[in-house]
Order: C-alpha cells, then structure tokens, then sequence
C-alpha cells in the first residue's frame, strides 16, 4: 500500500492549478484535505503523475456568506465550516448533516470542495447541495463557470468537471425563511458511508427530498405536500426510481425500505423544523 | 494480645497480586516510544519486500515473468515458486493427506491473496513498483466458496492429489448416545453457521530475515508470538536444524489475538527471499494484505442435537460439524475442532457425546488462531441450542441452565470427552450475574416494551474457557492407532528465568510474546510477592530469543496461557530463587533456611526482625563473596523453570483428551432492543460474569473482558469476511470488513468470582477469551428472544447486521405505482457474495445491421470498448487489446482478450472479454440483441462480470455502479459510432413525471 511516484506541487492560488490543469489535465489531481484520495493512491487504485496540493492556498481557503449563499473555497476544511457559530441559521441542513461525516479527525482535513468534486454516492456534502439546489463554481484557464448541483454530478465519482478545470468553490442556499430541513442517515457505524441518507427541506410550496447512498449519485425529487399514504405511494416510486444495488452490506430491497422508512420520518420532521412566522 | 506477624508488619503495601496496579509498559507505549518490529533499527543494506498476490481464489500457475520487475529500478531480486522449490520443503500438515502448502504458490493459486512472487527492493515503494510489472499467466479454475458447495460430490477439488475437499472425516463417541437419544422423550436440533471473521489487530506481520552466510542458517526477527512448536515447522520447511533458526521477538507487539501466528509463513518467505538477495530483508503488512491474505477464525456448518428430558436436562448431545479452514490446512489447524474437544459438553454434566468432525477445504484464506480459537464456533452451536431447548419446550432458560451444570461439588469433574474441569460453581456464578445485573430490571424493560409492541428480548450464555493447552490435543485428530505409530504428544511446557544481579535487582525473562496485555506488571507483582519487594524494583523482559532463551514447544502469547502457566512458572522460579536466599542468608544468621523471611525490602529471622538486613545486601553477597556460601550451595542468582500442568496427558485409545489445563467459567446476559424500522439491533445491557480463579491484575483483567466483548461484539453483528461466487475476496478494508468502534461498544457490567485453579501454581486462569466466546452467541440468544413475539425464528446468522434482522422481521417492498418498464435491474442474490450481473435495454438511432457493423469492425470496436487503446487481432474476431476502465479518478489499464462468438446478424452475438491488471482481473461477458424498432435500434443485453483481486477486495461497495458507468460509456459509443445519435436508456419515470406534469 505505497503510492507509484508522482510529482509533488504546492499551490497557492486558482491561477497556479488551473495553470498545472491547463498542462496536465488528467494526470494532474487535484489534492486538498486528502481523505479519499490519498487512500486511493496507496492502493494504486490511481496514479496521476502530478500531484497539486491546494490544502495550504490561503487564497482558497475561505467561508463567507455572499449573495444569499454560503460560500465555500476550495481549500476549506469541513471543520471550518462546521464550528461557524451560524451556520445552523445559515444552511441548517449543514449542521445536521456534518456529524454524520465519518469522525471528527477527518473533517479536521477533509475540504468540502473535495467531497464534492469526488461525488462518492454515499456522501453526505454533495447530497445535502443536490437537495438545497445549490451550484459548484469550476475555473479553468478559459474562465469559470457555474454549474447547478444537479448537473454536476453525473455518477457514481463522476462530474461535469472537465480535467482542466478547478473545483473553485461550492454554493450553499442560505436557508429560506419559512422552510424546515432535517437530515437522517443509516449506515453500519457512526461515520461510515451511508447505506441510505435522506434529507428534506419542506415549506409551504411543498417538500424537497434527496437520497444518498442508493443511486449512482444524490437523487432529487419534488413533491407537493403529501402526507399519509400519497406521501408513501410517492416515496416509494422514487425508491424504486433510485435502482438500488445491491452490495455486500444491503440488499435493493433493504435499500428501498430504508429510503421509504426512514424518508417518511425526515420529511415529517423537516415539516414540523419549519420556524413559526415571527419566531426565530 | 497476640503479636502482630512481624511479615505482615514489614510487607505494607504486599502482596501485590490481585490488585489493580497500573502498567509499567504504559509510560513506552504512551509517547510513543514502544518498541514494535517496525521500529527497531535494521542493519545497513537491508532490503524491503513487497509480495504479489493471488488475484482469483482458485486458478492454475501457468508461467510467471519477472523480466521487467527485474529489470526495474532498485529491484534486487524476485523470488518465486522455483526458488522455494529449491530451497525449501512445503510445511508440515496435521492429517495424513498428500498436501503440498508451500510459503509461495508453486503451480496452483487457492485463495485470492495467496503469495505468487516477492520482490526485494531498495525500498518498499520501489518493490511495488515491480510487483506492478510481474505478468503472471494464470488459467482460472471455478473455486468452491461455501462449504456445502466444497462436500458436493462434483465439487472442483483443490488438492487433486488428496481427491477430496474433505481432508479429515473423524467420528467419536463417548458414553452410550444412541440409547440416550432413543430414550428421550424430546429431541431438540439446530442448525448453525459461524461465519469468518477475524481480530485484527492495529499492527500487521512483521519479519526481518537474514540468510546468514555459509551454512549458518537463518536469523530472524518478527512479531511471530507462537505457538513456537511451529518454529519446528518453520525449521523443517527452511530444511535447517532448529538451532540454525534463530528467531527473536521484539518487546512490544501490535495486538496478536492469535492471529500473529500466521506470520509464521512468512517467516519461511522472508527467509527464502533474504537468500536469494544475498541481504537482509524486512517485510511489513499492510492492511489489505492483512485482511485479504493473513488468517481467519474457521468457518463452521454445525448440527446439534440434545436428547432432553421434559424439565430440560440434556442426556447426550450430538455435534455433527463441518470446518471452512481455507485453501490449505495450515499449522496448527485443524486445531480449532480439538482445542475446543475435551470440553464439547460445555458447562454441563452430559455423560454421553457423539461427534462428527470433517475439515473442508475451500478458496479461502487458510484458518489459524483467532481469539477465542474454536470456542465461538462451539458455543454457538451449543448455547444456540440451549435456548432452542428453553423455547421448543416452554421453560424457563434460566431454569434449564441450573438442571444441565456441572455442580459445584464435583470438581474437578471429567467431562464426556475428557477434559478435567478443575475448579468452578457455575450456578453461583450465574446466581452473580442475574442478582448483580439486574436481571430483574431487564425483565421489567422487556415486559414494557412489549407492551408496547417493540422488539425487546433477553439472552444468556454459558461458557468454560479453557486455558493452557495440551499440545497433544491436535493428535485427537489422527486414530488412536496413527497416533501410537507417531508416539505420544501432551502437556504445556511453559518455562521463566528469574535472576539476581550485583546490587540486588531482580530480573525476570519469559518466553511469552505479549501483545499489549501487561505481561510484565503481573511478573513484576508475581515475583515482588515471593522476595518481598516492591513491583518497580523488579525488572522484566519480554523480548524472546530462540538461541538465547529458556523455551520449550509451549511458548507464546495464545491459549490464555499467561496467567496459569507463564505467571505461575515465574511464581515457581522466585520462590526457586528465593529459598536459595534464604538458604544463603540462613547460614550468615546461623538459622535453618525455613525461619528467613522476606518483606519490605528486607530479608530477617521470622523471630527476630530487628537483625533484618537490606534485600540488596543479602543478595549481593552470593555475588561478591562465594566464599560465605554454605557449604554444597550453588553459584550465580539464577533460576530458570519449567513446568507443564500435571493433567495434561495424551489423548487416550478411547479418544478421551483432556485438551486444556484450566477451565474457567463465564455467564452472560445480554437485552437488546431491535428497530422494526430498520433491524439495527441495539445492546441495551451487557452482563458479563465471570470466574477464572485467582485474578492476578483486576485491572487487567477487566481490560481483558472488555477487549473480548468488543470483539465477541464485532462478530455478533458486524464482522465477517465475504466472498463472490468466484472466490474475489470482498473484505479488503475496514470499510469493508467492519469493526466495532467505541461509538459501537457499550461498557459491559462486569462481575467476577474466584474460584483457584488447583492445576496452576498461582490459583489462577485464563479470561481473555471468554467473550469472543459467549458474546456472539448470547447477542444471538437475545435477538432471537427479541423476535420471539414475531414467530419461531431460530436461523440466526452472524453477523446480525440490520439487513439480515430486517429480512427476519420482514417488510414489504411494495411495487411503484405504475410498472417499471425494463430497466437495469440486478439479477444477484442479496448479501452475500456474487457476480454482477444485470439486464437492460436501450434505444440507439441507427439501424441493426449498422450497429452489428460496428461490432464485428475493430477500428469502430476500439471506439466502442471504454478505454481501449488499440485491438491487436488474434484470430477470428479474437482480439488482444489494452483497455484502461475508469470510474472517476480510480482507473485500472488491464491486458485483455476481448471475443466475439454467438454471431446472428444482425440480430444477436456475445461480447466477451478477460484482463489483468496490477489491480486484479475482470471478466465479462455479455448477449446482446438488436430489434428493429422504427426510429431505429432497441439493444437488449444481459451481462455477468465477476471482478477479482485489489478492486474488488476495497471496492465492492462500488463495483456494480461501476459496472453500470462502463455499460453506460459502451452503449453510448456504440451509438456514436453506429452513425445514430447517442442512446436514451427508457425511463419510465421521466414518462411518468411528464405525465403527472411534475418536476424536470
């Protein structure tokens, strides 16, 4: 479990990676906090040749809160971003999602933007953008673009990212007033990947729901407020929209149960998060 | 008034056994300054090795080329099957069957992971470089994974030499159990699997060998912790005599859990490939290797039957069990049926035993020590069964254990198959547990959580954990006759070494291998008592060296033997060492040696306490001043011992065997809640009672219980090692292969009750591995009470993951509202391993006989095949190509063979391909079928591809996401390239959502 050789590169600004991208492309990687990538290269499950190592840009390592979204550079830590003392006003989604992210130590270097660009499908930050609609910023030498969550993640590890380009940040929607979130997750221990997670937003117009863990990539669905057993019929179509695999930990079937079990409840407890007008 | 005993008086703090003194070992390992086999300092010129692996679990050598990891950069050597062939033996086997196990596959690989070549490099980075560039040519055979799959009778064989999977078939019998069982008027059977798991320790093998020049033999080091009768094998199979085998421990070992045993193999390795380099090599393990190659507990298809009277005593069991032990039998298995087979009947006084015992081979990793080693196999059968009893007819279990134990007075008491329990009072024990842990609380919580219709249940588990085992007990294996023409084989010889130096400190040597459980605080309370001194000023050392140590075929860190037999026979050597003191002293004071003393840093006349003088002095002088020794008295300060219990004889003709000297006692309780929602089962309380005799640490040995509950835990619900249908092992990260973690393991209540042995010089026994024992099986016991109000559920599986509890309890998965039109739908079995198959259907814009075209043109079929860089034809419609398969950033370049066979143009044809990679092999084939639909094509396919090696041990999570990425990617060129537009997979929900006028 040693890596092959690469090359080791510091970078310091967007400029300096899209620069090496613009060069490199594919065999270029870009690496932040490291959490999934540097256990890939030790397994040899990739070699890229060069290794650009963004963890230490200060220019890229910033949080704010800009044009009704929270904003999250490239080189953010998930801790960073998970001690903001608001951010449970902010994305209140974000703090309920963050202890589910595997254990403390690994938010303490993994990036948000990683987790992103990566698109495991069981991960708890691409789902929680996928359900909040938010956007992924990609900069290469010809420019930046901005993409929707929706149309960023392709499947299973797979984006819109072409090589040359940088995950430059992540867009978090600020939370609406009037909308309730709550966030849930299954899996086999405290801070594994998620066999299933579910997470909702719910307000007068109606109920956003994703599941993580199940398709190839976070999955979406709207829905008008149901309850009871339209609610149900309506999870359970998109349960089996979801395709489920099957894999050593759970069956389809086990899968699909989860998504309608524990779907109903974080949909139920997203409608009753939502803030009373006037409170606070 | 009577006086006070002056030794009493002077002993303050004394004796030290039995309290819970701190470690000395903590200060090294907690700065981090322990001395592990990795850290020790290597000689200059030591080269580091890498070994290349099995990829399939069953399949023939063919050729091997080494040219360019050779030729690569800081490679010195590479070492394979020939070399072994020359210079080794394969390992000696403990049944009478023509196998050949050899430290490196010769011409079969039989396990995924199986050692192939080692490459010895500058270092280990380099090695694995060349690993990458070995090509090896292997032609897979079809593995048997399971065991019912390995005893059919046209099951692939393994061993073709052998002709069978079943390489050792013994039946026993002891008292009459036909007539028990046609006289009783209940029957009671069950059927238990126990999976493969493992203990994994923090850090993996280690071996650091050198070919000394000349005929000097080999010198190793290595974190092998014994049992050293295999360093006898490890001597045959190098073909050196056993003193040309020089092999050392270091200090400090990782956790061992039985598991280290399986470095031996790689001692031979290492050996083999430090001679063929002409330099020292180290070899370190790392986790997947560990996980995919090391060892595992074996795995066991048992059926059990009690013949049971009416109030639930059990008159004869009957155990007919089959043993998963791996590719080969490797030392000491099959040792996990015997270690276990003197005390078959467990707690209970059941006079008559039948046994059926077949060892089986399969494509799985070789079976070793795990801890625990054979008795969480037998107790989850036996305690499984217990309960069953309690339930098929209507008592209460608690009651049922009471009738069944061995009782108190009886002790020692001969069990059926002859184990000598020496000491115990099973029913105050579970007496303890049920007062002390609240028995009565539970059964409130449970009564009220009925109630109220959750899943509540309550269970027990009754265990004997031998310790200290008869080196004989393997012979049990092989007929009384066979084992005549051998010569007998028995006891447990154990050995300590206690001196005395110039100043007067006390050192201590054992030949135990610790892994991190305190062996030297105990030897430091142990001989601190007998010369009345205090624990720091005694010094003791761990590290083990063959040439230089007292040892015997006993030594090591296995079989809960430190207690009874090491801690015991360091007792033996300082009051050894003692009494030659106080023979010195006594002649200095004019006294008879019986009348000195020793307490609080002093050694006195009993009568006289006054004239005491300084330990230190009466010690030194033996030392400076022989002359003052009485007359016939020896030289030097010290005394090394050996002692093997006095039961341990040889298994008898009858095949009686008493396999272990000391038989301590556990009951458990266990509640639990299960989640109808979800199955996760929830340990609700634990309680843990336990009785191994004089507890020589409580801290210790409440840090030995918590350890093995952790892991009895592990193996309860979550560990298991899996495989495909091929044999690909599954299991190759700790995202994979699951191990409880803190978030994971309550504290257990923990109870304890001392009964002495009176087989062991300190009283005491072993308790490290009681709970690897009882846990998994009283967890089931109480998953199965939990799921009682559901119906008669009694085929509970380890591990009790909240997918299999979920399939118990049952759910509906009720279909979509409307049809789902044909989508890729997974055709595999749950759980467990397979194959990725699936089927699907997609529309493509070009005509039939224009997508055929494309398949059958290699120039389009380039294009079409995800990642494949060139098709060099190999005969008809037969091409070598070169593909790199990637999934976001992983990717693997395999070589591959990709065919076209089944032609029906242009309506159908098969798609196969084959490749290796540095990553593993793939296979795949696929039909597919062309309908001429108006605006063009509609392709259906079926595929099955199994995906073996490096990818599939850390990535099963994702293989079948990934299969469907490369389907995608091939359906989309096939599009491309048959001039249509690209593909629309059909989506019955786009039609649906669009019907309903929702979302997109």
């Amino acid at each position: 479990m040693k890596p092959a050789s690469f090359e080791y590169i510091r970078i310091d600004s967007a400029a300096e990676a899209c620069a090496q991208l613009a060069e490199h492309g594919e065999d270029a990687r870009i690496l932040a906090g490291g959490q999934s990538l540097v256990t890939v290269l030790n397994m040899r499950l990739a070699q890229p040749q060069r290794l650009l190592d963004i963890s230490r840009a200060k220019a890229l390592d910033y949080v704010r809160i800009d044009g009704g979204k929270l904003v999250i550079g490239a080189s953010a830590t998930q801790a960073s971003v998970e001690w903001r003392p608001g951010l449970a006003k902010e994305v209140p989604l974000l703090a309920l999602a963050f202890p589910n992210i595997s254990h403390f130590q690994i938010r303490n270097r993994g990036t948000v933007c990683g987790s992103v660009a990566h698109a495991d499908p069981s991960a708890e930050l691409p789902l929680c953008l996928a359900l909040l609609d938010g956007e992924v910023v990609l900069r290469s030498r010809r420019g930046a673009r901005v993409l929707k969550a929706g149309a960023f993640f392709q499947g299973m590890l797979m984006t819109a990212r072409q090589p040359d380009e940088l995950v430059e940040e992540v867009r978090y929607p600020l939370a609406s007033p009037g909308t309730g979130h709550a966030f849930e997750e299954f899996s086999s221990r405290h801070g594994d990947f998620a066999i299933v997670a579910c997470a909702a937003a719910v307000n007068g117009d109606g109920i956003r729901f994703a599941v993580g863990g199940v398709a190839d990539r976070p999955r979406v669905v709207t829905l008008p407020r149901l309850a009871g057993n339209a609610l149900d019929d309506a999870l359970n179509d998109f349960a089996w929209e979801l395709e489920a695999r099957d894999d050593p930990h759970a069956s389809a079937a086990y899968r699909r149960h989860l998504v309608r079990q524990i779907g109903r409840r974080v949909i139920e407890q997203a409608g009753r998060a939502i803030p009373s007008a006037g409170g606070h | 008034m009577k006086r006070e005993d002056p030794v009493v008086a002077m002993a303050q703090d004394a004796p030290f056994v039995g309290r819970p003194l701190e470690r000395v070992e903590d200060a090294a390992l907690l700065t981090g300054r322990g001395r592990y086999g990795d850290d020790l300092g290597i000689k200059p010129g030591t080269l580091h090795a890498a070994v290349l692996r099995s990829p399939h679990g069953h399949a023939i050598l063919k050729g091997i080329d080494t040219t360019a990891a050779e030729a690569a950069r800081g490679v010195r050597a590479v070492l394979i099957g020939e070399d072994v062939r020359r210079w080794s033996q394969p390992f000696v086997v403990g049944v009478k069957e023509p196998m050949e196990h050899w430290s490196l596959a010769v011409d079969r690989v039989r396990y995924v992971g199986e050692p192939v070549a080692v490459v010895v490099a500058e270092d280990r980075y380099l090695a694995e470089d060349a690993v990458d560039l070995i090509r090896v040519e292997y032609e897979p055979l079809p593995a048997v994974v399971g065991i019912e799959t390995a005893i059919a009778a046209d099951a692939p064989v393994l061993h073709p030499a052998v002709g069978t999977n079943i390489v050792s078939d013994r039946s026993f019998r002891y008292g009459d159990p036909e007539a028990a069982f046609a006289d009783a008027p209940h029957r009671v059977s069950l059927t238990v699997h126990y999976p493969r798991n493992s203990c994994t320790p923090l850090e993996g093998g280690v071996v650091i060998a050198e070919h000394l020049p000349g005929d000097e033999g080999y010198e190793v080091t290595s974190n092998f912790m014994g049992p050293f009768s295999l360093h006898a094998v490890i001597a045959l199979a190098l073909k050196v005599p056993g003193a040309r085998l020089r092999h050392k421990v270091p200090r400090d070992s990782g956790g061992s859990f039985g598991v280290k045993q399986s470095v031996f193999p790689y001692v031979v390795l290492m050996c083999l490939a430090s001679r063929k380099a002409g330099a020292p090599v180290k070899w370190v393990e790392d986790r997947l290797e560990h996980l995919a190659g090391a060892t595992s507990a074996t795995g066991r298809l048992a059926t059990i039957e009690a013949a049971v009277e009416s109030d639930g005593r059990i008159t004869a069991l009957s155990f007919d069990q089959f043993d998963d032990v791996g590719g080969y039998l490797r030392a000491p298995e099959p040792a996990t049926f015997y270690r276990m087979h003197g005390c078959l009947t467990g707690a209970y006084a059941v006079r008559n035993l039948r046994v059926r015992n077949r060892v089986v081979l399969t494509n799985k990793t070789p079976a070793g020590l795990v801890r625990g080693f054979g008795g969480p196999q037998v107790y989850f059968a036996l305690e499984r069964l217990v309960q069953r009893i309690s339930v098929v007819l209507g008592l209460d279990p608690l009651d049922v254990y009471r009738r069944n134990f061995v009782p108190p007075q009886a002790f020692p008491y001969r069990a059926a198959a002859g184990a000598l329990l020496d000491s115990g009072d099973y029913p105050a024990a579970l007496a303890l547990a049920v007062r002390e842990g609240g028995f009565a609380e539970l059964q409130q919580r449970r009564d009220a959580a009925r109630a109220e219709g959750r899943l509540y249940g309550i269970g027990f588990a009754a265990i004997v954990e031998p310790s200290i085992s008869n080196m004989g007990y393997i012979t049990t294996v092989l007929t009384a006759e066979q084992r005549a023409k051998a010569g007998p084989k028995n006891g447990a010889i154990a050995s300590a070494t206690v001196s005395i130096d110039l100043l007067g400190s006390v050192s201590v040597v054992v030949a135990s291998a610790p892994a991190g459980q305190g062996h030297m605080t105990v030897c430091a309370q142990v001989v601190a008592d007998a010369f009345g001194l205090r624990p720091e000023q005694i010094v003791t050392n761990v590290d083990f060296d063959t040439q230089k140590d007292a040892w015997s075929v006993a030594a090591g860190n296995y079989s809960s033997r430190f207690a009874g037999a090491v801690a015991g026979t360091v007792h033996l050597a300082a009051v050894k060492l003692r009494d030659k003191l106080a023979r010195i002293a006594a002649h200095q004071f004019g006294l008879a040696a019986d009348e000195i003393a020793f307490a609080g840093g002093k050694v006195f006349p009993r009568s006289a306490p006054e004239r005491a003088i300084p330990f230190a002095r009466a010690a030194s002088s033996a030392h400076w001043a022989p002359a003052l020794l009485p007359e016939g008295e020896t030289l030097g300060l010290r005394e090394t011992v050996f002692w093997s219990p006095e039961p341990l004889a040889a298994p008898d003709a009858e095949d009686h065997v008493n396999t272990s000297a000391a038989y301590g006692f556990a009951f458990d309780i266990c509640a639990v809640e299960v989640d109808r929602a979800t199955g996760r089962v929830r340990i609700d309380r634990y309680v843990t009672a336990h009785d191994a005799g004089k507890i020589l640490n409580p801290a210790l040995a409440d840090g030995q219980i918590r350890g093995a509950f952790a892991q009895g835990l592990g193996a309860a619900l979550m560990e298991e090692f899996r495989y495909a249908d091929d044999g690909g092992f599954l299991s190759g990260t700790f995202a994979d292969y699951l191990v409880p973690t803190t978030c994971e393991v309550p504290d257990p209540v923990i109870l304890h009750m001392e009964t002495p042995s009176p087989f062991t010089p300190l009283g005491a026994k072993g308790l490290g591995e009681g709970n690897n024992m009882s846990t998994p099986a009283c967890v089931a016991n109480a998953v199965a009470d939990a799921l009682s109000t559901l119906g008669d559920i009694s085929d509970l599986r380890l591990p009790l993951t909240p997918a299999k509890v979920m399939a118990l309890i049952g759910f509906d998965d009720p279909a979509p509202s409307k049809p789902r039109e044909r989508a890729p739908e997974p055709a595999a079995a749950a759980g467990g391993g397979r194959a990725l198959t699936a089927t699907g259907t997609t529309e493509i814009g070009a005509s039939p006989e224009a997508v055929f075209r494309v398949l059958l043109d290699p120039a389009a079929l380039t294009k079409v095949i995800p990642g494949c860089h060139a098709l060099q034809p190999i005969g008809e419609n037969r091409y070598r190509a070169d593909v790199t398969v990637g999934v976001g950033l992983v990717k693997a370049r395999y070589e591959a063979e990709i065919s076209l066979s089944e032609l029906d143009p242009p309506r159908s044809l098969r798609l196969t391909g084959a490749g290796l990679s540095a990553l593993g092999s793939a296979r795949g084939s696929g039909r597919v079928t062309l309908e001429a639909i108006p605006n063009g094509t509609r392709l259906s396919y079926d595929y099955r591809a199994e995906v073996s090696g490096k990818v599939a041990a850390v990535g099963s999570r994702m293989l079948e996401g990934a299969a469907r990425v490369v389907l995608g990617q091939l359906f989309e060129q096939l599009g491309r390239q048959a001039g249509g537009a690209a593909p629309k997979p059909v989506s019955w929900w786009d039609r649906l959502l669009r019907l309903l006028g929702v979302n997109k």
